[in-house]
């Protein structure tokens, strides 16, 4: 966690507003090349909008985003996907009549470059990139532990395996950072071990900068770099995990201790 | 792919060049080539009726499997398949006529040719969806139907082009033994590209498009430019398949290219299966026989009856074409899926048989 001249990603005086609502309000921030960062907030905080602005789901009304130095604001999606920024989604958004393998390599599609000509003929080359291809897809897939499923159809995958799926599409594309929406929601205990390893392995070993987005405390502490808290559309901490432990507005915001409570004790997973 | 669950036991591929193949087994493979050895000895066995009956499924497969790879892979609907179709009728007979294009080539030049009309028909479809589409695509058929009808230098106007037989190294190939070979030709090229497609880059980007757009616009889909592109190649399709029509009937009329058409090959699609390769073939096979079985089936009647079936007879036309709208009305609600998935079932019931499990 070498912290660079210029970060990965810079988020700056970001807002966001639909008609009257304001979903974002200024907010700042960046992550470093390496780290494992993580955005927390109460539901309706902004957290999705958030990633929606980095990955050009959403163009802030105001504030501008830069990636690599490099300011991505008017980019495209598609754009954005070609110089390095993959996400999975918050709800499940697989490609559901394709099958898992098919899905990953639809994550390829922009380091692939058959066309609909040289593909439709599978001559020129199309075959044999294809099959290279194939084989950074299959060390995805050993990596996810899916290579049992990997000729099913995506829509009729259990929710976990489907959730692990969206992961090895984000990767294919191989991007130089990951946005996870809720990598975790809606898992039992043992799949959300798995997935939290898999990402730490991501970060550690694959070397990609993972922001995340996540409501299981124990997890986002356990694992992150650095943790922002959003409320209301605004940030309201930036830090360490522990500093954002001991945080009191933190604390009545998110974590629901009352003014003239005691903070609830080993709260740290 | 779905029928993945299905391949014997015993097969097991050990390179992914293998995984990849178009038929899952060497004994699948096989029965395709024997299939086409078969339909290149049909015109040695079969008479003028039943060829000419082949010659149509295979013209309008063509077109129909370019609708279904706009339909069924990119989930973009279009009402407007038919204009394309005469499109390139009237183009490729307009190619030979009026500059003394070879028929073999004005074909493929036309089929080009009305891939630009596609894709600049295309244009609106980069943004609409649905319904909104639908009404676009509806008006494009109306506007190239006025067009066939008063662009008397290009389509002859009210009476109609004349199309030239194929000719290659001197040899007619007019009638419809020789004309067999031409759409044989075609329909194997054709529906060989539409099956790699769908292993390659675009034809997954399709696919992604019509399964989930946000998600395939954040994998670096460009939706604009792939919506586009597949009406572009849609039309290629329906092109070549109106070229054919035009020099196999040697006479292209404005009036042959209606809504109705359109409908049709929708109906094709639909009846074999959105977004199946195979499944085009089948329901375009369906939807040319159907009438010919109708027609058949009066005639049986005729003479169970004795010649008293005037209503019958007098109402064949109409009975034609009630015949196809009950057809896709009842596989909407009995096989969505199309006969391509009853097949399936039929393959998988004979492999289990006599377990259902």
């Amino acid at each position: 966690m070498t912290s660079t001249a210029s970060p990965l990603l810079e988020v700056r005086d970001v807002s966001l507003g639909f008609g009257g609502v304001r979903a974002l309000t200024e907010v700042n921030f960046h992550v470093n090349k390496g780290e494992l960062f993580s955005i927390i907030g109460p539901n309706g905080a902004g957290k999705t909008s958030m990633l929606n602005c980095v990955s050009g789901r959403y163009k802030p009304t105001a504030g501008r985003v830069f990636f690599e130095g490099r300011d991505v604001t008017g980019m495209t999606p598609n754009q954005r996907a070609t110089i390095g920024i993959g996400r999975t989604f918050q709800n499940l958004a697989l490609f559901g009549h394709m099958s898992v393998l098919d899905n990953i390599m639809v994550g390829r599609h922009h380091l692939l470059k058959n066309n609909f000509a040289t593909g439709g003929l599978y001559w020129a080359g199309a075959q044999k990139e294809e099959l290279a291809h194939r084989r950074k897809v299959e060390d995805i897939i050993d990596f996810l532990e899916i290579a049992h499923i990997r000729k099913s159809t995506a829509g009729t995958l259990s929710y976990g395996l489907r959730k692990r799926v969206e992961l090895a599409r984000a990767m294919a594309v191989e991007p130089k950072i990951i946005l996870l929406d809720e990598p975790m929601a809606g898992m039992n205990l043992e799949e959300k071990e798995d997935m939290a390893r898999y990402i730490v392995d991501l970060n550690e070993e694959w070397g990609m900068t993972v922001v995340m987005i996540e409501h299981d405390m124990g997890v986002v502490m356990d694992i992150s770099h650095r943790v922002i808290v959003l409320e209301f559309g605004r940030k309201i901490a930036d830090g360490l995990p522990d500093e954002i432990m001991s945080n009191e507005r933190v604390k009545v915001a998110y974590l629901g201790v009352e003014d003239d409570e005691e903070p609830a004790a080993g709260a740290v997973a | 792919m779905i029928t993945s669950s299905l391949i014997p036991c015993g097969q097991f591929k050990t390179s992914y060049a293998k995984d990849t193949t178009i038929f899952d087994t060497p004994v699948m493979r096989a029965w395709a080539v024997v299939g086409v050895l078969a339909l290149i000895a049909a015109p040695m066995i079969l008479n003028n009726y039943y060829l000419s009956l082949l010659i149509q499924i295979g013209f309008m497969g063509i077109a129909a499997l370019g609708l279904n790879i706009l339909v069924g892979y990119t989930g973009q609907i279009s009402l407007g398949h038919a204009g394309f179709f005469g499109f390139g009728a009237f183009a490729s007979a307009w190619l030979n006529n009026s500059f003394g294009v070879p028929v073999v080539l004005a074909m493929p030049l036309a089929a080009v040719m009305t891939t630009f009309l596609g894709l600049l028909f295309g244009i609106p479809a980069g943004r609409l969806k649905g319904l909104y589409l639908a009404i676009a695509t509806f008006a494009s058929q109306f506007i190239l139907e006025d067009f066939f009808a008063r662009a008397d230098w290009f389509s002859g106007g009210s009476s109609g082009a004349a199309a030239n037989p194929v000719n290659l190294f001197g040899y007619d190939l007019s009638g419809d033994k020789g004309f067999f070979y031409v759409v044989l030709f075609w329909v194997v090229v054709m529906f060989l590209i539409g099956t790699n497609l769908l292993r390659s880059r675009d034809g997954r980007a399709f696919i992604a498009v019509r399964d989930h757009y946000l998600s395939a616009e954040v994998m670096g889909i460009n939706l604009t430019k792939y919506r586009i592109l597949s009406f572009g190649l849609s039309s290629f399709y329906a092109g070549l398949g109106g070229a054919l029509y035009g020099h196999y009937l040697g006479f292209v009329s404005a009036e042959g290219f209606t809504i109705l058409m359109s409908i049709e090959f929708l109906g094709m699609i639909i009846i074999g299966g959105l977004g199946s390769v195979a499944g085009t073939l089948m329901g375009t096979t369906f939807m040319v026989l159907l009438p010919e079985v109708m027609e058949g089936g009066v005639g049986i009647a005729k003479t169970l009856v004795g010649g008293n079936v005037g209503w019958l007879a007098e109402g064949l036309a109409s009975i034609k074409q009630a015949s196809i709208g009950l057809a896709i009305i009842l596989f909407l609600i009995f096989e969505p899926d199309g006969l391509v998935h009853r097949w399936r079932l039929i393959r998988s019931y004979w492999k289990f048989y006599p377990f259902s499990y």
